[in-house]
């Protein structure tokens, strides 16, 4: 099914990453494609978050490169960014606004229009139905989390998902939610990266592995 | 794109009013400042009109300052600043929009009051306007400036200082110049050229400063 669509190719070529003293991992390859799944994995502090934020362009690599079709992310900077969902440690949601405030800030600044009526249709497929309105503060860890996730329910047509512990801090029913969309997205022929010290259960055609090593 | 900025100035200003009391910190140190000059310094009215364009300047180069550091902060703690970064928006316009939704909570408020306290200093009304204007104009850049500081301090220990530091250098020729323009009306010379000047200075740093934030905000996200 990846085969069919034109979405270009995420490429690393011989990354090395060193922060400080520590040599995180060094000449590392990888080639994702539209409709697979790349899922890193590797023991607390070897890199995984470094690797994604490399990918992403918001590092750069010590040596190395990531291209994106064939051209370096870090020269393509907005015309890659314009078609990346990167949800990161970090929820990026604000104590003051609500959660449907949350949500549709986070997609404008990621591009996607989203009308007023897919933003809610977006929480309640997270289970954050009747909290639209609620100011992120009175949210649980959780809740925020599925806040930060119910951004992928309206980035179908973005070709590349980035997400660093999408698991993190959800309950089984919203880890299966996220497993689903994940799935789902694949499916389309889109490519996803992420993280997880889960065994998830993703059906995805191609299913690429990295794992870094304790360091 | 345009939605984008339009969001994050529309988000920016409604986090100001739910989170009001850091709005109102800045304004208070402004007219406390500018009040106590008067009662330090006694009440003699020919020297209060002399000093009053720079009092009311320092202060408000000071409470712009100490509005500086939040304008960053919350959105690196949280991760939004990530999302910026990689948003489909070029960043400098981000920053451009973002430093206007500051200016709008923390600049304007200082210049819409600041005809009221130069009344404190028994400061001749027909050049109230030039005062103003001057503020006007040159609050913005100090913001503008203000944003590359803090862009570059973001995350560090010990910012604050070190954002004084990096800044105030850059503040200086906009406090003469600022300053000056009200100063020149009294004695008669006109203001127009500080004022044209200030003009010049902020389209410049309207060009420019975004963009240089932008960079200095991606080298401290590395």
């Amino acid at each position: 099914m990846g085969k069919k669509t034109g979405i270009p190719s995420l490429e690393a070529v011989d990354l090395h990453c060193v922060r400080g003293e520590r040599k995180l991992f060094g000449a590392l390859n990888f080639t994702l494609r539209g409709g697979e799944l790349l899922r890193i994995g590797g023991p607390n502090g070897s890199g995984k978050t470094s690797l994604l934020r490399i990918a992403c362009g918001l590092l750069e690599p010590t040596r190395g490169e990531v291209r994106w079709g064939g051209e370096n992310i870090r020269r393509l900077q907005e015309e890659f960014w314009r078609r990346l969902v990167y949800v990161g440690h970090a929820n990026a949601v604000k104590d003051d606004l609500t959660a449907a405030e949350n949500l549709n800030v986070a997609c404008s600044l990621t591009g996607i229009g989203a009308q007023p009526g897919r933003v809610g249709e977006a929480l309640r497929r997270l289970g954050l139905a009747g909290c639209e309105n609620l100011p992120a503060r009175v949210l649980s860890q959780g809740q925020r989390r599925r806040t930060a996730l119910a951004r992928l329910a309206l980035s179908d047509a973005m070709p590349l998902w980035i997400l660093d512990e999408p698991f993190a801090a959800l309950d089984p029913v919203a880890i299966d939610c996220v497993q689903h969309l994940i799935a789902e997205h694949v499916s389309r022929g889109a490519a996803v990266i992420l993280t997880t010290h889960l065994e998830a259960q993703i059906a995805a055609a191609t299913t690429l592995r990295i794992d870094l090593e304790a360091n | 794109m345009l939605v984008a900025l339009r969001c994050v100035i529309h988000r920016d200003l409604l986090l100001a009013v739910r989170r009001s009391s850091d709005v109102l910190t800045v304004l208070l140190f402004f007219v406390i400042v500018v009040s106590l000059f008067p009662l330090g310094i006694g009440p003699d009215p020919a020297l209060l009109r002399t000093i009053a364009p720079g009092v009311i300047w320092v202060a408000a180069l000071l409470a712009s300052m100490l509005a500086l550091q939040r304008m960053f902060a919350s959105d690196h703690a949280d991760g939004t600043l990530e999302q910026m970064l990689l948003g489909a928006t070029p960043l400098g316009m981000i920053v451009g929009a973002k430093v206007l939704a500051h200016w709008l909570v923390s600049g304007l408020p200082l210049v819409l009051i600041s005809p009221a306290l130069a009344l404190q200093f028994d400061f001749p009304r027909e050049f109230l306007g030039t005062l103003v204007l001057s503020l006007f104009l040159g609050t913005p850049v100090l913001s503008l400036i203000g944003a590359i500081g803090t862009a570059l301090t973001l995350g560090l220990r010990g910012g604050g200082a070190l954002l004084a530091l990096l800044v105030l250098p850059l503040y200086v020729p906009v406090l003469i110049i600022g300053a000056g323009a009200a100063e020149a009306a009294v004695s008669g010379l006109g203001g127009q050229a500080q004022l044209l000047l200030l003009g010049a200075l902020l389209v410049f740093a309207a060009a420019f400063a975004p963009w240089a934030a932008a960079v200095a905000l991606r080298i401290s996200m590395e």
